[in-house]
């Protein structure tokens, strides 16, 4: 299977500074990828790369198995996307936003379009919109209609920056519906984004960036595979560690970590002592735990020299 | 693609506006002329402008000659120095590239609705001109005069004043490859604008400058007004051709130098 987008090597360098550096990405066909990272670690950059904007400065992009930025022409008319916000012509409607967008390069049939730029709108819930400029949309009017205009092709991978960006809960809510929507149907998503439960709720796999480098790539569910550890909620935290002794791992209040991948087991040790148990789970780690460690502190703090 | 630009330059109501901003400093000094009878003497003040006391016919050359030194071309540059740094401050520019719109397709289209923009530009002016001129001044129907003081034919006076609209049109693409060139220097059409501006105003200034004179030929400016020398009898084709070569090397250079800048470039806004 081709994958959907591959970068190998993928270096720009801006003056001294290596925004990205050296970075392999690889999203399959049907995944709905989490690209991670802190403000500033090169997220746009790479996106930009993708879509042939910037210029790699070394390495190669494969879209949908063909060169870019070489093959743009042929590639994206197939690639959706929303970079960096929506952008549009504010003295103009929605409407003729998207069919100026649609008609501006190839593969949008001048027949169809009145149709496909409505059925889109409808998608987004932007159905009813009237003739009024966008210059009146509200924020969460202008990021939908950002989205319809990447979906106006039906394209096969949708590439999108903070798509749930100026949303209200309610919205983004109907935005990740849609965008599961649309990979049951099959289109492969990458999305870029620096807020860890969006990914959490959408992705199947995630790619984590820091100061231009990859420095995790895997499925959600290995990462947030159980460790082989047991988290106990109770009141009498003291009393766990003279029961289970010696499996303790950690103490913090009264949440308890205890060695041993079987709460029942755990459960009935604890509560045969006559220890009350008001809560028991599987440890897992979160994404935010799993992201914090593999990358850095944030690169946008700016440290004094000391 | 060409299509999609056209479209978007005149429905945007500000394109309107600066047309019509741009012919009511004609029209005013038409009226001015009028209520005080008082044209300047012949070889001062703008050209054509002692003749429309007498043929009302003239009065689209006055217009043109009125805001050629300034008003059209600091139209020409605002929409040239808009055309790519305003996709890109209002970062339409990624969305149209990632379409993809292809970038030299789209420099073409940008350069062919700035062009558009010129003729529509000048054509009106020139038309307004001649409703101006008509209503408010006497017309001889018959002929015309020419600079030189002998009399031209109606054909030849349409035929010339159709020249000489040409002539204009084409003396302010060489502001318009300024004005794109710069426009994929910079995210900011302002910028650009001023930029195109500059070499504009720097262009009419040297020219006044006798230390300049070495280069004066060379100056984008120094021909604009030649245009007059098709009135003459016979026709002064000398500064007539020189200004067309002129400014067929500075577009060229500067569409050149434009291109080169806009396909290797990162998009960065």
């Amino acid at each position: 299977m081709t994958p959907v987008i591959s970068t190998r090597g993928l270096v720009k360098r801006y003056g001294r500074i290596r925004a990205v550096d050296g970075i392999d990405l690889d999203v399959r066909a049907g995944d709905v990828y989490g690209f991670l990272g802190a403000n500033g670690s090169g997220k746009t950059t790479t996106v930009r790369m993708l879509l042939g904007l910037v210029l790699p400065t070394a390495g190669e992009v494969a879209l949908l198995g063909e060169r870019m930025p070489r093959a743009a022409r042929r590639v994206l008319p197939r690639v959706g996307a929303l970079i960096e916000g929506p952008a549009h012509h504010g003295h103009l409607s929605g409407r003729a936003n998207l069919a100026l967008l649609d008609a501006a390069g190839p593969g949008g049939s001048r027949r169809t379009r009145t149709r496909r730029v409505q059925e889109v709108l409808e998608q987004v819930g932007l159905g009813g919109v009237d003739r009024r400029p966008v210059r009146a949309y509200s924020l969460g009017m202008r990021q939908r209609l950002g989205l319809a205009g990447a979906l106006l092709r039906r394209p096969e991978l949708l590439v999108l920056d903070e798509p749930t960006n100026g949303l209200d809960p309610q919205g983004i809510s109907e935005v990740r519906e849609l965008l599961l929507d649309l990979h049951r149907g099959g289109t492969t998503v990458f999305l870029s984004s620096h807020l860890l439960a969006e990914v959490e709720q959408l992705c199947t796999r995630v790619g984590v960036l820091d100061r231009g480098h990859l420095v995790l790539q895997e499925e959600l569910a290995t990462l947030t595979a159980p460790t082989g550890a047991t988290v106990v909620h109770t009141p009498a935290a003291d009393r766990v560690r003279a029961v289970l002794d010696g499996r303790v791992l950690a103490v913090e209040g009264s949440r308890v970590v205890v060695r041993g991948a079987d709460p029942a087991e755990v459960n009935a040790l604890l509560v045969g002592a006559g220890v009350p148990v008001t809560g028991l789970a599987l440890q897992r780690p979160t994404l935010e735990e799993v992201v914090l460690a593999a990358a850095g502190s944030s690169p946008d703090r700016v440290e004094g020299a000391r | 693609m060409i299509g999609v630009e056209l479209s978007k330059l005149f429905r945007r109501p500000r394109t309107w506006t600066t047309i019509a901003v741009l012919n009511a400093l004609p029209v005013l000094v038409a009226v001015l002329v009028r209520l005080t009878d008082l044209a300047p003497r012949p070889g001062e003040g703008p050209p054509f402008l002692s003749a429309v006391l007498t043929n009302g016919a003239l009065y689209p050359l006055a217009a043109l000659a009125i805001v050629l030194p300034l008003f059209l071309p600091i139209a020409v540059a605002v929409v040239a120095g808009d055309s790519v740094a305003g996709e890109a401050q209002a970062g339409t520019l990624r969305y149209l590239l990632a379409r993809p719109a292809g970038r030299t397709r789209l420099l073409v289209a940008k350069l062919v609705s700035v062009v558009a923009f010129v003729l529509v530009t000048v054509l009106v002016v020139a038309a307004v001109g001649y409703l101006t001129g008509t209503t408010v001044f006497d017309v001889q129907p018959a002929a015309g005069t020419s600079v030189s003081g002998t009399s031209l034919t109606q054909e030849e006076l349409v035929g010339r004043t159709l020249l000489a609209i040409g002539y204009v049109t084409v003396s302010m693409l060489g502001v318009a490859a300024f004005g794109l060139f710069f426009s994929t220097l910079t995210d900011s059409p302002l910028a650009a604008a001023l930029g195109a501006l500059a070499v504009l105003v720097a262009s009419s200034l040297l020219f006044t400058l006798d230390a300049a004179s070495p280069i004066a030929p060379y100056l984008p400016t120094r021909y604009w007004l030649a245009f007059v020398d098709l009135f003459r009898d016979p026709v002064l084709w000398r500064d007539l051709t020189r200004g067309l070569a002129l400014q067929g090397v500075y577009v060229g250079v500067l569409l050149a130098a434009a291109w080169a800048n806009f396909t290797t470039k990162d998009v960065t806004s």
